[in-house]
């Protein structure tokens, strides 16, 4: 076990989105300055979000959000800390999926009344896996200055005025959550505070009980003396006083167990938490006060006098010069008022001196001496990352082989037509750029889609060409009106031959070839055309840079590739319209014996 | 809330509704009824399937939770000699039960409203043998006993227990049950009484159960048990999970405890209805300190400094009048509905030496219950109350911290001084029991 339960990089992933919470957590990381938000992730299941934003400060910054721990776990494998905040149907199921997954150190569960055969194999499994559980039925634990569960300690005023923000000297360990808050401001006022402190839950079965808290405390240097807050009911209590006894707890303790109330009343009353009544003599409040005071654990004569007792024991540790002063730390304020931001911006900042894409001056990429392209734009800001040199140069490479295909295509002609009827560039080129999509320009995406999970899926090319049957749809990216096998596509041709060259591997494009082969020996001119070319090699590469599967369905999904088709095909369309400028075109109006009319009077019904 | 006791009879029908998915080999009749009356039970007689209660000599007992009834001579058995009871004299016997209040060896006492009738099993003492399982510490514990029957008590060091961890597997349970079955079982009972008792923990275990004890179960020729008492705890907390396995069981009141006032059951009623917790016991209603407390943990220290400083103070534990608490974010007109009920309570009786009645208006630091929000109900019901307050030399006390504390605060010390009231109020800088000891030193 690692003698401090949290430090100030411990960063947990909180299940359930529970937005108040976390807010709470985030404010008490920004108050106390710490580098890193204590939240690193969100499991909720339910969610369509990518991610939450949250105040830090005046500003916001977002959390990503996962729908299932095993992800969240793999984006974050530092998050060492899982606040489980599920029901008590599902903080079970939770709990174990979690330990299975491996890799949490200490887990948090909130819910109370989870059935107690569940809540014993639960603690069982975590003991065996070597992972400090607290709760269940608690709001959970703090390292002042370092790390805060959800809701303890209240809000950020009391947090300071409880001296929460800091380090302070005693280690405190309380059952009930709701006097955790009461305790620390006792020992803040009586003492310098408390450098950890667990509410260890009320239900009868909790994960860590007082003994190992204080086991742990007793090997934390911060820690100089502890304060245990007992009640009524259970034996846990006898446990400090064995280890006090053999001397495995050698710091003083301040004790007191609550309910010494009971004995006035013979039966009938519940005093306290449901779990907490006395089932033997031992294990009432009085008789656990009696037993700890007489093993030389520091027990006051009544609850009234504890702060007199953290006092005196505080004084004389630090008259003996076991505890020092402590250095109060700068802090930072959160505003009292602050703003929601409707928009959020991943790619681009104007706000510095310089504006920036990803994080990149303007300059920096702008001009021929940087040696940087267009394509090192695009990655920039369409992808957020800087590309390597073969993957930039062959973003431009699709771009500038998509640019035109002359005046006849339907965008094309569409952005003409509007060009002539007198409209301005930038509505002409909207017309020519509406016509994108599923039939025009999209066989890109759909290329890209299909044979994709044709190869995910291992199908032979016969099972692919028939399963595209079965849906009907003609295979995306293959077929040209007159280019075939003997008479290729030289665009195609210049694609493949760079790919070849300079790709790593282009395992979808060797597949879609042998799909090619099929096809072509059907009908000639059933080649691989200029579309399913470019989307297949967009996977390819996406592969090759390292990204998920997942992501580069997102990319296919999100219409990314066509992207590449509308950011090239402007370039072409407002030449198409500039040159209708320059040669004054008149109005167009497309002749009579071009069209069928075929118009019979409609009959009355 | 965890373990809750149920019925003997709805623990046997438990036991007859599982029987063949556990016990199969061995045989249960489930011979047994529950009735509120003695005319309940003669009506009984005449549904089929039940001929028996007119058939066979019988055996009549209260079900209300309490056991030890053999010695509270509360088990009719025998009219002159035992197994004579006849259906008539089984009826007779509940409506004289019932007539009147009856108090335990123990000191509870009640009405006795609810019995389970059987037939009576001639049996002999060796066929009576001891089974009951619970959970101790972290583990099960399943105890088996060859002497079962009302001395088990006093014969427990012929109980053997058997631990079984929690990640126990079925094969090394039936193992370890299998050896540790209690030797002076006899020989030929031996095997029968260890299968018995592996689906007896299976069943405890699958079940939920907190508790389970058979004393004494008889077995009898070919098989046949006869399940003579029976008591049960189940986890409520699994109550989601058991729906089916449960079917609609209910969890009685204790007996004895089913006494409550009027003013406990509203607040109890309320309770329910309300995501927030509402609770309130009456523990003397001519007590002189009444408490409306905030929060479990904080209820509990104050009534314990209540009972430490009544003592010194030359008062006593009588003193105390009620134990309650509120939490959970209560709306304001819970609150207000809580604060009218103790506060009408306290003032109905003058405090029989003359002395002032001091209200306790405490509460923790609260994480993030508006204060100033709760306290607007309290201070709609001493609007309510003030002139009763008053006639009582109400003092009252308040400590609480938390959001808008300040404000909660101030604006309960402007009503008080408003109407007249005797009011101190205090923050988290104060000590959350230190009113206590103000109020009763003064």
């Amino acid at each position: 076990m690692m003698e401090r339960l949290f430090t100030r990089d411990t960063q947990a992933i909180f299940w359930n989105n529970n937005k108040k919470a976390i807010q709470r957590m985030l404010d008490y990381d920004y108050v106390i300055k710490r580098e890193t938000p204590s939240v690193a992730a969100i499991v909720a299941p339910t969610s369509s979000n990518k991610f939450e934003k949250f105040f830090w400060g005046a500003d916001e910054i977002m959390v990503p959000v996962y729908k299932n721990t095993a992800d969240a776990k793999a984006a974050h494998p530092n998050a060492d800390v899982l606040l489980n905040f599920a029901s008590f149907r599902t903080a079970y199921d939770v709990t174990m999926e979690a330990l299975a997954i491996g890799g949490f150190r200490v887990m948090m569960i909130t819910a109370e009344g989870i059935p107690e055969r569940l809540a014993r194999t639960m603690i069982n499994a975590a003991r065996k896996a070597n992972v400090t559980v607290i709760g269940p039925a608690t709001v959970g634990a703090i390292a002042p200055g370092a790390f805060k569960i959800a809701n303890i300690g209240g809000t950020i005023d009391n947090i300071i005025k409880s001296k929460l923000h800091r380090t302070g000297s005693c280690g405190l360990v309380t059952r009930s959550g709701g006097l955790f808050n009461e305790l620390s401001n006792i020992i803040a006022l009586n003492a310098d505070g408390i450098a950890e402190g667990v509410a260890i839950g009320g239900d009868r079965f909790v994960g860590s009980v007082f003994i190992d808290n204080l086991l742990r405390m007793e090997k934390n240097p911060d820690v100089k003396y502890m304060v245990l807050l007992g009640e009524v009911g259970g034996r846990e209590e006898y446990k400090v006083i064995e280890a006090v006894k053999s001397g495995q707890i050698k710091k003083p303790i301040i004790a007191w167990c609550i309910g010494t109330i009971a004995k006035h009343f013979s039966s009938g009353v519940q005093f306290g938490h449901a779990g907490a009544s006395a089932n033997a003599d031992e294990e009432t409040a009085v008789a656990k006060n009696k037993a700890m005071k007489e093993a030389g654990i520091y027990v006051p004569d009544s609850f009234n006098d504890l702060p007199k007792t953290i006092n005196e024991v505080y004084t004389k540790l630090k008259n003996e010069g076991v505890i020092g002063e402590i250095a109060e730390p700068e802090i930072n304020t959160i505003p009292k008022i602050r703003r929601a931001k409707n928009f959020v911006c991943t790619i681009s900042d104007d706000r510095g001196e310089e504006a920036t894409y990803a994080g990149f001056p303007i300059s920096s990429v702008a001009t021929p001496d940087t040696g940087k392209t267009i394509g090192d734009v695009v990655s920039l800001l369409w992808f957020k990352k800087v590309y390597p040199r073969w993957s930039v140069d062959f973003i431009e490479t699709v771009i500038k082989t998509v640019a035109d295909h002359g005046p006849a295509v339907s965008g094309a002609h569409n952005a003409k037509v509007t060009a002539r009827a007198g409209k301005s560039v930038v509505e002409a080129l909207v017309t020519g750029l509406l016509t994108i999509g599923p039939r025009f320009g999209g066989a890109i995406d759909g290329a890209a889609k299909y044979f994709k999970y044709a190869y995910d899926n291992n199908m032979t090319p016969a099972e692919f060409l028939s399963y595209m049957k079965k849906q009907g749809i003609p295979i995306p990216g293959i077929g040209h009106r007159i280019k075939s096998l003997k008479n290729p596509d030289k665009r195609v041709e210049g694609l493949k031959n760079f790919a070849k060259e300079y790709f790593p591997s282009t395992p979808l494009l060797d597949y879609a070839l042998t799909v090619e082969q099929l096809t072509t020996s059907k009908k000639e001119n059933l080649i691989l055309n200029v579309d399913g070319t470019i989307g297949i090699l967009m996977v390819d590469m996406w592969r090759a840079l390292g990204y998920s599967e997942e992501q580069i369905d997102e990319f296919i999904e999100s219409g990314t590739l066509n992207s590449f088709f509308i950011l090239g095909r402007t370039i072409g369309f407002i030449g198409h319209i500039l040159d209708e400028k320059r040669l004054a075109m008149p109005m167009y109006r497309h002749p009579f014996d071009d069209i069928l009319y075929d118009v019979s009077k409609a009959e009355e019904i | 809330m965890a373990q809750k006791a149920i019925r003997e009879y709805d623990g046997k029908a438990l036991f007859a509704k599982h029987w063949e998915n556990y016990f199969s080999g061995f045989h249960y009749g489930f011979k047994s009824v529950l009735v509120t009356s003695g005319e309940e039970l003669l009506k009984k007689a005449e549904e089929h399937g039940f001929e028996w209660l007119k058939q066979e000599p019988l055996v009549a007992k209260p079900d209300m939770l309490f056991g030890k009834r053999g010695k509270n001579n509360l088990v009719l058995f025998k009219v002159n000699k035992p197994g004579d009871v006849t259906l008539e004299d089984a009826a007779k016997w509940i409506d004289e039960k019932r007539s009147h209040p009856v108090t335990l060896l123990s000191g509870q006492s009640g009405m006795l409203t609810h019995f389970i009738v059987e037939p009576f099993t001639p049996h002999t003492q060796e066929q009576e043998y001891y089974i009951s399982a619970t959970c101790v510490g972290d583990d099960d514990v399943l105890y088996m006993s060859a002497e079962g029957g009302m001395e088990v008590e006093e014969n427990w060091d012929k109980v053997v227990e058997v631990r079984i961890p929690i990640d126990m597997d079925d094969a090394d349970i039936e193992k370890e049950i299998k050896a540790n079955v209690p030797s002076d079982i006899p020989d030929e009972n031996k095997t029968s009484f260890a299968s018995f008792a592996v689906a007896f923990f299976k069943f405890y275990r699958d079940l939920n159960f907190a508790y389970l004890e058979i004393n004494p179960i008889v077995m009898l020729d070919n098989n046949e048990m006869a399940i003579l008492d029976l008591v049960a705890r189940l986890d409520d907390t699994a109550g989601f999970l058991m729906k089916d396995a449960w079917g609609e069981i209910e969890f009685p009141t204790p007996f004895g405890m089913e006494d409550q006032s009027p003013e406990e059951k509203a607040i109890a009623e309320a309770d329910a209805k309300s995501g927030a917790s509402l609770k309130l016991t009456v523990l003397n209603p001519k007590g002189r300190i009444w408490t409306m407390v905030a929060g479990g943990g904080a209820s509990v220290v104050y009534a314990d400094t209540i009972a430490d400083f009544a003592e010194a103070t030359g008062g006593s534990i009588a003193d105390l009048a009620n134990y309650g608490e509120y939490s959970g974010g209560p709306t304001t007109s819970e609150t207000r509905f809580y604060a009218e009920t103790v506060l009408d309570l306290m003032t109905r009786y003058k405090d029989d030496k003359g002395r002032d009645k001091i209200l306790i208006i405490g509460g923790a630091i609260a994480n993030f219950t508006d204060v100033a929000k709760t306290f607007t109900g309290i201070i709609q019901a001493f609007e309510k109350y003030a002139d009763k307050m008053k006639e009582h030399n109400t003092r009252i006390y308040v400590r609480r911290g938390g959001p808008n504390y300040e404000k909660g605060l101030k604006d309960i010390k402007e009503a008080a001084d408003r109407l007249g009231l005797n009011i101190e109020v205090y923050g988290p800088e104060t000590h959350i029991t230190d009113i206590v000891r103000m109020a009763l030193e003064k």
